[in-house]
């Protein structure tokens, strides 16, 4: 520590980066961020010198000594490469362990945070790939981000929510309805027994539905089914929008309109949006949806790219009360150990380090709160079940075909979704082992339901097999 | 029953009382005294506190039901929590009862489910 106490004399030119920026006797600081990249370094380039790269471009450094350096302590500020691992069964990459001083990073900004760890350091030519795999978000950080503005629990109470999961459905087709039409089909699946229609992610105001009239319709739908079934009822109002301005004016109407949730695609809308948009929702009590459109683009190559979990760290610390989580069983790629793991990251107050489902550190979230795991994608009756074994309650799992697809209607669908779902809760909880006996709950409460009858019928045939294309690589390893 | 079944109509009304629902289970036909039991079981097995709410059925969308005396921390016999959920409905034979279980560490019900279904006005 302290070599650098003195700015010493200045020596222009080009260094190696491990000089500076690889430090294997660090001690980690509890303040500090910590990141774990996977590198893919060029051929004859050493992993230590790589590792350093990535931690100097990623913090202060640049590719040669400037005079204004010695203005400055860089031994505090700068990041630094601490530890290397190979990577289980690949030994094209290496895991490089860094950590970042807190002062690196403005306060409650994941803008800031991304712009750095994930910013230039990306496209460096020194390195063939570069995967960020996980990173430790300091308690001292998380307690200067928003977070979600309910989290779990409150959701539950304003929703009157308890003992199960939550049931959605998304309107199908996803383009093309008419205002009018589509809040019938919002009205049917939620007076059929679902808490939640959502928007999808490609609905923000087109011509042939704009925004206004589709938040006039679907109001009308929930208050109606509302009343019908005596329960509480939503529909995540998509106000993902083309400016921030008008972002706000369409959740302003939301609120107007007294709807207890809206929506937003985080990746699409930004983090900036996003964060503003989670402040806003807890300033007017407000329950957030957030979709993860393009997110496959950035987390599904296995040496390239952030991975999925850190996309969820940033969008709890940004702020959201669902994210969409994959399902492990339906169309959408997820492979069920990793899934596991960054549901607890989206949802528990502390997650311990674990590599066999994909976490590299112990994450405190200090009194954040946590957000709903959503599971869409491809799911039907059949999936209940596992969709219960794999989730537990804390989840809303989200239906689309497996509602609307039903021979008598979303009406139908809907009841048959929320059948299967409580037989299922009712057999976990006197003991039954879901994943071995689940078909014999359905089929036991298909008798007294002919709505799930008939849907246990229509899709008893789909099934969803493909090989995981980004598996842990402790699992490949282990293949 | 298949899918090639003729198309059934789902029947549900504002003004058919019947098509009201009070959360979980709900959907399910009413349950044995046997399932019953494995309910609290479950939930006195998870640590919970139970508690003994009621309402009449044309009320019971609110966020408050009446309490049935204080919840009973602590109470590790279902036959007395059972006992109590009898007695609110004798009390009230009218109303929906219904059993909470109050899951004090993360502030939030683990469970909530009507043991005896009340009759609409």
């Amino acid at each position: 520590m302290a070599k650098s106490a003195a700015a010493g004399r200045y020596s222009a030119g080009v260094k190696e980066y491990r000089q500076a920026y690889w430090q294997p006797d660090y001690a980690v600081k509890d303040t500090d961020l910590l990141a774990c990249f996977k590198i893919t370094p060029q051929p004859g380039v050493p992993r230590e010198e790589a590792a350093a790269a990535v931690a100097a471009e990623s913090s202060t450094g640049t590719w040669t000594t400037v005079w204004t350096d010695l203005l400055t302590d860089l031994e505090y500020y700068k990041g630094r490469a601490y530890r290397i691992e190979d990577v289980p069964g690949d030994d094209s990459c290496f895991y490089a362990f860094i950590a970042y001083p807190i002062d690196l990073f403005e306060e409650g900004s994941v803008v800031n945070v991304f712009t750095s760890l994930v910013g230039n350091v990306f496209g460096f030519k020194a390195i063939r790939a570069l995967r960020l795999e996980d990173v430790r978000f300091p308690v001292a950080y998380v307690k200067t981000c928003g977070g979600p503005p309910h989290g779990i629990q409150v959701e539950r109470d304003k929703m009157d929510k308890y003992g199960r999961p939550l049931l959605g459905c998304t309107i199908k087709p996803k383009l093309g309805l008419s205002a009018k039409n589509y809040g019938r089909a919002v009205y049917e699946c939620l007076r059929g027994g679902l808490d939640f229609t959502k928007d999808d992610e490609n609905v923000n105001s087109q011509p042939f539905m704009r925004w206004r009239d589709r938040f006039g319709f679907v109001a009308e739908a929930i208050r109606k089914a509302e009343a019908e079934t005596g329960e509480r009822k939503g529909h995540y109002l998509n106000v993902t929008a083309p400016t921030p301005e008008e972002m706000y004016k369409r959740a302003g109407f939301a609120k107007e309109l007294g709807m207890p949730i809206i929506m937003h695609d985080f990746l699409t809308g930004g983090f900036c949006a996003n964060t503003g948009l989670a402040n806003w929702c807890r300033e007017n009590g407000m329950l957030l949806h957030i979709h993860r459109a393009m997110h496959a683009v950035i987390d599904r190559d296995r040496h390239h790219g952030i991975h999925f979990r850190v996309l969820l760290k940033a969008l709890r610390l940004s702020g959201g009360d669902h994210l969409h989580t994959g399902t492990v069983v339906g169309k959408l790629e997820g492979d069920r150990k990793a899934t596991l793991g960054w549901i607890d990251l989206l949802r528990e107050r502390h997650v311990k380090e674990d590599r066999s489902r994909g976490i590299f550190f112990d994450q405190d979230w200090g009194s954040m709160p946590g957000a709903f795991a959503v599971a869409s994608g491809g799911i039907h009756v059949w999936h209940m079940p596992a969709l219960l074994a794999i989730f537990g309650d804390d989840a809303v799992f989200q239906f689309g075909g497996g509602t609307l697809g039903h021979p008598w209607g979303n009406a139908a669908g809907a009841a048959a979704n929320r059948v299967a779902l409580e037989a299922c809760v009712e057999a976990r909880n006197r003991g039954r082992d879901l994943e071995k006996e689940g078909k014999d709950v359905l089929v036991a409460a298909a008798r007294s339901s002919p709505e799930l009858a008939a849907a246990m019928e229509t899709w008893k045939e789909i099934k969803f097999e493909f090989d995981t294309v980004d598996t842990l690589d402790v699992e490949r390893a282990a293949a | 029953m298949s899918s090639s079944a003729a198309v059934q109509d789902y029947k549900s009304s504002l003004g058919d009382p019947a098509s009201r629902r009070f959360g979980t289970f709900s959907y399910l036909p009413p349950m044995s005294a046997e399932r019953i039991r494995a309910q609290v079981d479950y939930l006195l097995k998870r640590g919970w506190s139970p508690a003994i709410e009621h309402t009449e059925p044309q009320n019971a969308a609110g966020s408050y039901w009446y309490m049935w005396k204080l919840p009973l921390f602590g109470e590790t016999s279902a036959e007395r929590v059972l006992a109590e959920a009898e007695a609110c409905h004798q009390a009230h034979p009218r109303d929906h009862v219904r059993l909470v279980g109050y899951d004090n560490l993360r502030q939030t019900q683990g469970a909530a489910m009507v043991l005896y279904r009340g009759q609409p006005a």
